[in-house]
């Protein structure tokens, strides 16, 4: 396929690829690296589903195009968990019966394990703001806010 | 709430859900994430215009472009008609089409982009038709007709269809006419509903494969395999056994996966083709042609003593159906059934009218037409409140419906928790004591209250449980799990009934090849209907664990008792026991045969007793058994811009029993939620045919930011004698009462009484600025 050449370190691993100019990179990901775990919800920026981080950052998967991308670090859902230990906040998830269909999880994931980077002791309006970009439809919210303090607490724990 | 722990994972326990690794590691498969070998990919042209008649098709730049395998239309698909109450809809239009976005073609090619390009380049010539916008235009005796055919069309129960009148259903108890005479206090006013989208976060889509002697293999995202395969068959005239469908995980569904989107359209291609093909709408292709919550036209009457006694209530209802019947039928018989609500009112008479529009289709949607009716008859009980002086939770105490009253209609309440949930939510939000912020501050602070109540039921259903030869259990049932947690809470029910561990027991995929008939998760019915055949199954299982097990220990299966951990043993003797695994190597290797129990019912009890009611045009004579609930709400009304907000919310909701009381939160909160979005900011809105804000970017929901941490689930459980464990429904009543008791709470705020929803910011603050020029 004629395109543009690029290298994607894409959870730790190096990918080179040729790709169109108008390929996002959520169409990169699930289509030319079978990762699947971030969605197509809306594909206008809207619902967060398909959130995952360019370099440390979270961003909209299918409002970034892959060419612009080259050189950068991808983190998805798939390369939150290591060696097959859940991060604190997947962790968190389950513990808190977080997850109902799971769609908006992989997005909503990533955007907490940012935010969860930066904020030592969230309260519950940093994280309304900080997630206030991920949709779900079925839970109310309620009890992600709790998995997300559930695993800062955790953190703040373990590191004293 | 983790407190229970019976049997690893039993009934009571909160645990987590089997396939949670699956969803938290980005590895769970939705209908978007599969793909089969040598897979085409295919897009819908939709029509430009309302109402048409199709003159012709030119396809001939489409099937030029490289890369396109097929491009079929309505020519191309066969004659037939599915529809859960009335088979009124091809799969795709054919000769006509009856609303703007409705699938008129579809084309399959090598990739979704070119698919895409193709389907732009599809011609059609329109003989257009005068659209039906409105209801109120479609009922007018100069309307043109949508259905002309609709006399013919088979219908699954005694519609009363003429016109544009898709059914009309009438529900009476008591003399309503002569009621109002007993009657010191009177409130009567018009109430509407907006349309409201389901908007799960994922999109519809499906995959289809025929294999080289023509049978069809179907995965889609979807509420009910079997609803997919009775519709795909229906409309393209297909034998049943032609078909095998499939689930991959849902994301989500809330009544829009219920009925067809667009799997009748990717079997036609696979058909066609001989190759598998996949379609998975965009956003907006999905707010365009899948469906909706039916806007409502309510006029409601309501009447009592000067003590606060409920006389008389009469409920006329106007739905606007859209271009085909789909679950609205049903809908509108449901929401008359529940229009008088959860109170003794000896004489109250519920009618209404079912119209076809040119707009798409409006469906099943959480509640399904009783969050519509609850917030214009709970308005009403607050009115009389208000005109009587009477404490609004006071005059709903003093009129709920009693353990042992009937409901509207006749049918028996066996389990009735009303009264414990109006208790425990008062109780927990200090109902009449919390102080009210009375300031003159710009934010004024009100609480409202709503009672509420919904079935779980209707149907058919049912549950296999097999015995493997280690002991272990392979549960099947059918019952798609949409991610409410349907899977999590039949396994428990099942370990709990054989006594074994969450974990030895397997949930097989709901496959029509092989799992008994479920007809949806929907009616709030896979906890009460299937969760009553898994027991049932397993107790099956029992017997005939405890036939072996009695030849083997040598005693009567009555003395033997099932053991913690899949064993089976003497009453009253400890170390007489022996394990499943004995059991059933014993049944696959030497007697009776390998282990299978299977249960299969259909709700029966019925909604009306012709003793003490009339009902014409009813859907369905059986409806389900009864859940009950209260919510309070603390809303702040901005007096300056009108925006109302929820602070802290109660929902005390009646269960019955909660297998899963995390589970039994989460469908509280979420249902909370999106009533809220349904009373104060969730609107569809037409700009004559055209759907104006079919994207997310324009149809605002809940956000986390819109929404109060501040709520309590509160869990009431009245024991259903009929339930599973004593279980029943929760998938929708959390929602019914939301926008009512939202409504009620602005009013004690700001002192208007809302009558539309949704409640925005400009409907608030004109209702405001009308109040005081009218002071």
């Amino acid at each position: 396929m004629s395109g543009l050449p690029v290298t994607l370190t894409v959870n730790g691993r190096e990918r080179a690829l040729d790709v169109p100019a108008t390929q996002t990179l959520l169409e990169t990901l699930r289509e030319r690296l079978a990762l699947t775990g971030a969605k197509r919800g809306c594909n206008q920026g809207v619902c967060g589903a398909c959130t995952v981080m360019l370099d440390g950052k979270p961003v909209r998967g299918c409002l970034s195009l892959t060419a612009n991308c080259d050189g950068a670090e991808i983190t998805t859902v798939e390369g939150l968990a290591e060696g097959g230990a859940l991060s604190g906040i997947q962790q968190a998830m389950a513990d808190s019966n977080a997850v109902q269909c799971g769609f908006c999880t992989p997005g909503m994931l990533v955007s907490a394990f940012a935010f969860l980077r930066e904020a030592e002791a969230p309260s519950v309006a940093e994280i309304q703001n900080a997630l206030s970009g991920n949709l779900c439809r079925c839970s109310g919210y309620r009890k992600i806010i709790d998995a997300v303090r559930l695993a800062a607490d955790r953190a703040a724990r373990a590191a004293s | 709430m983790n407190e229970a722990k019976p049997f690893g994972g039993g009934v009571g326990a909160s645990i987590a859900r089997p396939d949670i690794r699956e969803k938290l590691t980005g590895r769970a498969r939705y209908i978007a994430d599969l793909s089969r070998p040598d897979m085409l990919h295919a897009a819908i042209v939709q029509s430009p215009v309302a109402h048409a008649r199709i003159k012709g098709y030119d396809t001939a730049a489409a099937r030029a472009v490289p890369g396109v395998a097929a491009v079929l239309t309505g020519d191309d698909f066969p004659d037939g008609r599915m529809g859960a109450f009335i088979k009124d809809e091809h799969a795709i239009a054919k000769d006509k089409v009856r609303y703007l976005g409705e699938p008129v073609a579809v084309v399959a090619a090598e990739s979704e982009g070119i698919a895409r390009h193709a389907a732009r380049l599809v011609e059609i010539d329109f003989e257009e038709l005068p659209a039906v916008l409105t209801p109120e235009e479609a009922l007018s005796e100069d309307s043109s007709v949508i259905h002309e055919g609709l006399e013919d069309y088979i219908k699954v129960f005694p519609a009363i269809c003429k016109g544009n009148i898709a059914s009309e259903t009438e529900i009476s108890e008591g003399d309503v006419a002569t009621a109002w005479a007993e009657c010191d206090v009177i409130v009567e006013d018009e109430y509407e509903t907006a349309s409201q989208a389901h908007l799960s976060i994922e999109p519809c889509g499906a995959l289809a494969e025929i294999d080289e002697a023509g049978r069809v293999t179907l995965w889609s995202a979807n509420q009910s395999v079997f609803r997919v395969q009775a519709n795909v068959c229906e409309s393209l005239l297909l034998p049943m056994s032609k078909l095998r469908c499939l689930t991959p995980k849902i994301g989500a569904g809330f009544g829009n996966k219920m009925e067809p989107h667009v799997q009748p359209l990717v079997v036609q291609l696979a058909i066609a083709t001989g190759r598998p093909v996949k379609l998975i709408l965009n956003r907006v292709e999905d707010f365009e042609t899948v469906r909706h919550r039916h806007p409502f036209k309510i006029r409601c009457k309501t009447g009592a003593k000067k003590d606060g006694t409920l006389i008389a209530r009469e409920v006329e209802v106007l739905l606007d159906g859209g271009a085909y019947g789909d679950d609205s039928p049903g809908v509108l018989g449901y929401s008359l059934l529940m229009a008088r609500g959860p109170y003794r009112i000896p004489n109250a008479r519920c009618h209404g009218k079912l119209v076809y529009t040119n707009k798409m289709r409006f469906g099943a949607f959480r509640g399904f037409g009783n969050p519509q009716v609850a917030f214009a008859g709970e308005t009403q009980i607050d009115e009389i409140a208000e005109q009587l002086g009477i404490d609004p939770l006071e005059l709903r105490r003093k009129n709920a419906l009693q353990p042992g009253d009937r409901w509207f209609g006749g049918g028996e309440v066996a389990s009735n928790g009303l009264a414990e949930c109006a208790a425990q939510a008062s109780r927990a939000a200090n109902w009449g004591e919390a102080a009210k912020d009375r300031s003159d501050a710009s934010i004024k602070h009100g609480r409202g209250v709503a009672f509420a109540a919904h079935i779980s039921g209707l149907l058919g259903t049912g549950a296999i449980v097999r015995l493997l030869e280690d002991g272990s259990v392979v549960l099947n049932t059918g019952a798609v799990d949409i991610g409410q947690g349907s899977d999590t809470v039949l396994t428990q029910i099942c370990a709990s009934a054989l006594k074994v561990p969450f974990e030895q027991i397997a949930l097989a995929s709901p496959d029509t090849d092989g799992s008994p008939y479920n007809w949806g998760t929907t009616a709030s019915r896979v906890t009460y209907t299937t969760g009553r055949s898994v027991a049932a199954a397993a107790g099956k299982v029992e017997a005939a664990i405890k036939s072996h097990a009695g030849e083997i220990l040598e005693c009567a299966p009555h003395d033997l008792e099932l053991r913690e951990g899949g064993k089976v043993g003497v009453k009253g003797v400890p170390d007489k026991e022996v394990t499943f695994m004995e059991v059933s190597l014993r049944a696959h290797w030497a007697a009776g045969g390998p282990i299978v129990g299977s249960d299969t019912w259909v709700f029966n009890q019925p909604s009306v007793d012709p003793k003490r009611a009339i009902a014409k045009g009813l859907p369905f004579p059986q409806i389900g058994v009864y859940s009950f609930g209260c919510v309070i709400a603390d809303v702040a009304v901005d007096t300056v811009t009108g925006k109302a907000e929820v602070n802290e919310a109660w929902s005390a909701m009646d269960v019955g029993r909660a297998i899963n009381p995390a589970s039994v939160e989460g469908q509280i909160e979420g249902g909370f939620v999106q009533g809220m979005g349904f009373a104060l900011m969730e609107e569809l809105v037409w700009d004559g045919p055209r759907l104006v804000n079919p994207s997310m970017m324009d149809y605002k929901a809940p956000t986390f930011r819109d929404t109060p941490y501040a709520f309590h689930s509160i869990i009431v459980e009245e024991h259903e004698p009929d339930g599973p464990f004593g279980a029943k429904g929760v998938g929708e009543i959390g929602l019914v009462p939301v926008p009512a008791a939202i409504a009620n709470a602005i009013r004690d705020a700001v002192g208007i009484r809302p009558r539309k929803l949704p409640m925005t910011p400009e409907r608030n603050l004109r209702s405001m600025l009308e109040a005081e020029d009218a002071a």
